[in-house]
């Protein structure tokens, strides 16, 4: 884009800056509009897994809902409680939203179609998704109230644990491609499974480490079964609980972004991101982002499936699932992946 | 001229940050500042050209370290009167670490600036190969030339790790944690049993 903007008469500074911003509005706003409507269908899946109907009154079949919800928490007074910590109140959703925003700039929606193309792009993911915690310990800290703290009490332990098998996994993925670059790695899961299907989820040693990667995504955003932050039957509403309005909207349009961020994830990481799921030439006529979008979407049901179909776990077991299990079973995968590869990839 | 601003404004709101570490009266706006220091010192280190250094900056120091500081600050009931009665006494320490940081930095900025000493390696053994990225650079050199010390680093942090589970490792009686295995393994008849009491009899259990 720098160079269409240098093209018309801009030097090379001030073209890359107004591209940048460019690109940073192409990414935000349809990731807004699409938490929007991940919303809505969140809460339409929900429903229909209930057998009730959801949201189905503001615009044709309830499609405006999250747009009149925005409205209305637009138009709220913001509380802020007495004893609370103002600055660090504030800033908590702030934080929480950035973050959420700041990882997409290095996710490819087509080949070449990325914000930022660093060759450290999962790092940068990692780095980013572990900077999610402080917007809710702050918000807990600060709000001097005892759920909000017990609340991020959890949250920070429960983040911090499923990290570390989150990078053991995302090892996994980075040996087998042999690159940190998130367009290299969708690169090559070209043809990977069976010499048609595209992605690493086809592997039968990269497989186990999806299915981790899932659940592990669910956790990571404290998604149910592991929504022990908020768990409104124990903690009212976890580090939301003193925050109203537009600070409010901030923590769930964060929470969103982050779940559809991870779907993405999951969709680049293990299925292939932009590429079409079978490697034949008539699918590729139809445009990256479209199959990205698709993933995403597909991904986006299963956590609405889960949530709606699993019970919540005990805090207990949430982290012997980390620790106990998650953490060796991957810390054992990078050992087999590495010794697979030295042996067939590298042993010459 | 972006790479001139963004060091300006990087570097600027490092030193603010940093000075407000001390500065502030709070211990966990003292621990933010300084999460803020570290963010802006990771996009240095980017400027720089040294993006693996910046994310495991960010991954290490923001994501676990400073998580673990803020916890243990957040947690701790701290008395500031108390803290600042320590002042006078510990002056004399802080002062002379402060002088030794200073003469340090001082001595590595005029032997670098005055030719005595360059940044970098003069003989070019441990340059990156050219064309390498940064990651793949490191690793050459990690898992070749510094092999024995980057193990050694590792059994040392092993042997930390181990310590620490040792030390506040402690076996409590009375509690009686799940054990998983045991309920998977449970089969129905033996978990259950079906009987038709008598009425009023009850059943023996």
């Amino acid at each position: 884009m720098t160079a269409f903007f240098q093209s018309i008469g801009m030097n090379h500074d001030w073209a890359w800056s107004v591209a940048t911003i460019a690109g940073i509005l192409l990414i935000a706003l349809p990731v807004m509009l699409a938490v929007a409507m991940a919303i809505y269908f969140d809460r339409k899946i929900w429903a229909a897994m209930a057998l009730r109907r959801g949201p189905n009154v503001v615009g044709p079949f309830g499609l405006l809902q999250s747009f009149a919800d925005g409205l209305k928490v637009f138009l709220q007074e913001t509380i802020i409680p007495s004893a609370a910590n103002k600055g660090l109140f504030l800033i908590a959703p702030i934080i929480t939203f950035t973050v959420a925003l700041m990882a997409w700039a290095v996710i490819p929606f087509n080949s070449g179609a990325v914000l930022t193309d660093i060759n450290v792009g999962l790092l940068y993911i990692l780095a980013i998704s572990s900077l999610g915690v402080y917007g809710v310990v702050i918000a807990g800290w600060s709000s001097n109230s005892k759920y909000p703290f017990f609340s991020a009490m959890r949250a920070s332990a429960q983040m911090i644990s499923y990290e570390v098998s989150i990078g053991f996994i995302l090892i996994c993925v980075v040996l087998w491609a042999g690159t940190f670059n998130l367009n290299d790695i969708v690169l090559a899961q070209k043809g990977h499974g069976l010499g048609f299907l595209n992605g690493f989820a086809f592997n039968l040693l990269l497989f186990p480490m999806w299915v981790m990667f899932l659940i592990s995504s669910m956790a990571e955003t404290a998604r149910a079964p592991f929504d022990l932050t908020e768990a409104e039957s124990e903690l009212v509403a976890g580090y939301q609980t003193e925050y109203s309005s537009m600070s409010f909207a901030l923590y769930w349009l964060g929470e969103y972004a982050n779940v559809l961020l991870m779907c993405a994830l999951n969709a680049t990481l293990f299925f292939g991101g932009w590429l079409p799921p079978v490697d034949w030439a008539p699918l590729y006529w139809i445009p990256g982002w479209i199959w990205l979008f698709a993933k995403i979407a597909f991904f986006f049901f299963v956590f609405s499936w889960v949530k709606a179909t699993v019970p919540r776990y005990r805090y207990d077991q949430l982290m012997r699932l980390g620790w106990k299990i998650f953490l060796p079973v991957s810390l054992g995968f990078v050992v087999l992946v590495s010794g697979y590869l030295m042996l067939t990839r590298y042993s010459a | 001229m972006i790479h001139v601003i963004a060091f300006y404004l990087f570097a600027f709101v490092t030193l603010a940050s940093a000075v407000f570490v001390i500065m502030a009266r709070n211990p966990v706006h003292s621990v933010l500042w300084l999460i803020l220091a570290f963010f802006n010192a990771a996009g240095l280190m980017v400027l720089l050209g040294a993006e693996f250094i910046a994310m495991l900056l960010v991954i290490v120091y923001v994501g676990a370290v400073a998580v673990l500081f803020l916890f243990v600050v957040m947690m701790l009931d701290i008395d500031f009167a108390e803290l600042r009665a320590g002042f006078v006494r510990n002056a004399p320490l802080g002062l002379l670490i402060a002088v030794i940081l200073a003469i340090e930095l001082f001595v590595g900025v005029v032997a670098n600036s005055t030719g005595k000493a360059a940044l970098g390696t003069p003989d070019g053994t441990g340059a990156a190969p050219v064309g390498a990225s940064n990651i793949e650079a490191i690793g050459a050199l990690l898992y070749s030339r510094y092999l024995f010390l980057f193990e050694a680093a590792g059994i040392i942090l092993l042997v930390a790790m181990i310590g620490a589970i040792v030390l506040t490792h402690r076996k409590r009686t009375g509690v009686r944690p799940q054990n998983v295995a045991d309920q998977i393994a449970r089969r129905h008849d033996e978990a259950t049993i079906n009987t038709r009491p008598e009425v009023g009899a009850g059943v023996k259990l």
